[in-house]
């Protein structure tokens, strides 16, 4: 399936580990990512903040010039540019005065003919490709989902899902073989955009994700958002600095390319802040479950650990 | 007692309620101070004012009160108090219409990180297209003086391939500064309109 492609600032950035990852399920997948031609900042949530117009003028941008470019869809693995498409998407849609003023605004014709689209429901889209093939499924590892609000809310502009019950990231996870645990914070707000200009609060917020992931007994979360990725990656430096456990923090598409036996380095699991490596080993460590074809020398570390003993590992 | 629920204020010009009516098409009036928005606010605990507040002080005409208010930076735009509002009034699309009027009428009220952040990052976008990290963060800093804060995560950064030293604008940023141009303009003119109404 073609797809158009609008990575988003913080994926050739902070993020470029989504980026890689991302490209590199694709094609197992049977998604041809053709990347919109010279896009623009989608404005984030500072234009969202600051000026309407804005807020939707430079996703709009976007989608015209995805329009021309041939295409009718669009992926946006970014939750916050997902989210900004999808919102100027809905305002046009819904205010035929500001639908007037856009094209005058952007200086292109404004079809509103792209649809935006977020990495989860594209990958929820490809479940039965990803369990055909899925050659090292990841029995035994316990993930927690996290969507976080760009992904979800406002359930009038995000359709995919339900806004306060969501099952699409279980869904995906399921298909890799990995169990997704129930918890509490699933939906809950990382800090967003304040990780700069008040990172107290984003500490705060994050940590209490954090933990009641860890309480649920998750080996790690699954993110599908820069933001939220950096929020509970990068500032859990900090609190792993002060003596608390490491939790894991990968993006959807890191956890699928590793179900499809793709490497660390190719899915970018290296560029994390708090070490994939103890996660990776166990996903790559032969599973008991199947009989393997040649079993190599099997170490008693590569069996799935008792409960306790796992947290210890993390 | 005059200007409250009353569709136009002592200073003669529209309520703040039909104002917002005005910019968001949604009416606070429906809020019946249920505290829904409150409960699920990640911010209530940081700011004086909650969601429930601002909306009952739109209700009650409180214009300087509320653009005035720190409250109203410290919204995450998370969007869990539009969503769970039982009414439909949408808090967050309340405190959007509000930060956009504190931005024309008093800027010097938003907190000084906060703002900082929002101009820096558009200013990135006006000059490359696109938002360039590094150029973000300098330019923070330089607005903020907060100069030291997370430079020891640099060498982390660079470690990871994480940070880009040069911003690549795109081609098309002369047409993204006029976007940026035609906006302000339009807001201008819409915000005059509103003033003399």
């Amino acid at each position: 399936m073609r797809v158009g492609y609008y990575p988003g600032c913080s994926l050739h950035g902070t993020a470029r580990e989504f980026d890689e990852s991302l490209r590199a399920v694709a094609g197992p997948l049977g998604l041809e990512l053709v990347e919109v031609d010279d896009w623009s900042c989608c404005g984030a949530t500072s234009a969202h903040a600051t000026n309407h117009l804005l807020s939707v003028a430079l996703p709009a941008r976007n989608l015209a010039l995805a329009a021309e470019q041939g295409h009718d869809q669009v992926l946006a693995p970014c939750a916050a540019c997902y989210n900004r498409l999808a919102s100027a998407r809905h305002a046009v849609a819904s205010d035929a005065a500001l639908a007037a003023q856009i094209p005058d605004l952007i200086g292109r014709p404004f079809p509103n003919s792209v649809t935006a689209r977020n990495v989860v429901e594209v990958l929820r889209e490809q479940l039965g490709t990803l369990r055909k093939k899925t050659v090292r499924p990841l029995a035994g590892l316990k993930i927690a989902c996290y969507y976080g609000c760009l992904l979800v809310r406002p359930s009038e502009v995000c359709t995919f899902d339900d806004p306060e019950a969501p099952v699409s990231m279980e869904e995906v996870v399921a298909a890799t073989g990995a169990t997704a645990v129930a918890w509490n914070r699933r939906l809950d707000c990382c800090g967003g955009g304040f990780s700069l200009s008040r990172t107290g609060s984003v500490v705060r917020l994050s940590r209490e994700i954090l933990d009641d992931a860890r309480a649920a007994g998750a080996d790690a979360i699954v993110v599908a958002c820069p933001m939220c990725h950096s929020n509970l990656d990068f500032r859990q430096g900090a609190l792993v600095r002060r003596g608390e456990a490491e939790l894991p923090v990968l993006f959807l598409s890191e956890l699928v390319g590793l179900a499809l036996g793709l490497d660390a380095r190719t899915l970018g699991l290296e560029r994390h802040f708090v070490s994939t490596k103890g996660f990776v080993e166990r996903a790559m460590a032969e599973k008991p479950a199947p009989a393997p074809k040649q079993p190599p020398a099997v170490k008693p570390a590569a069996a799935p650990a008792p409960a306790s003993a796992q947290k210890e590992a993390v | 007692m005059s200007s409250h629920g009353t569709n136009a204020s002592a200073h003669g010009r529209a309520s703040l309620r039909t104002e917002m009516k005005e910019r968001t098409g949604k009416n606070t009036a429906r809020c019946y101070q249920c505290g829904k928005c409150s409960a699920g606010c990640p911010m209530a605990g940081e700011t004086s004012l909650r969601p429930h507040d601002v909306m009952r002080l739109v209700n009650h005409d409180q214009r300087e009160r509320l653009l005035t208010s720190e409250s109203i930076w410290l919204c995450l735009t998370c969007e869990t108090c539009t969503e769970r509002c039982p009414n439909g009034c949408d808090p967050a699309r309340t405190m959007d219409a509000l930060r956009e009027m504190a931005v024309a009428a008093s800027p010097g009220s938003a907190p000084r990180a906060v703002l900082a952040f929002h101009r820096s990052f558009l200013d990135q976008i006006r000059l490359t297209g696109r938002s360039f990290e590094l150029g973000l963060v300098a330019e923070y800093k330089l607005r903020t003086g907060a100069l030291l804060q997370d430079v020891a995560t640099v060498p982390g950064l660079v470690a990871r391939g994480k940070l880009g030293f040069i911003p690549h604008p795109i081609e098309g940023v002369k047409e993204v500064r006029r976007i940026f141009e035609a906006c302000e303009e339009a807001t201008r003119v819409a915000a005059r309109g509103k003033e003399g109404a």
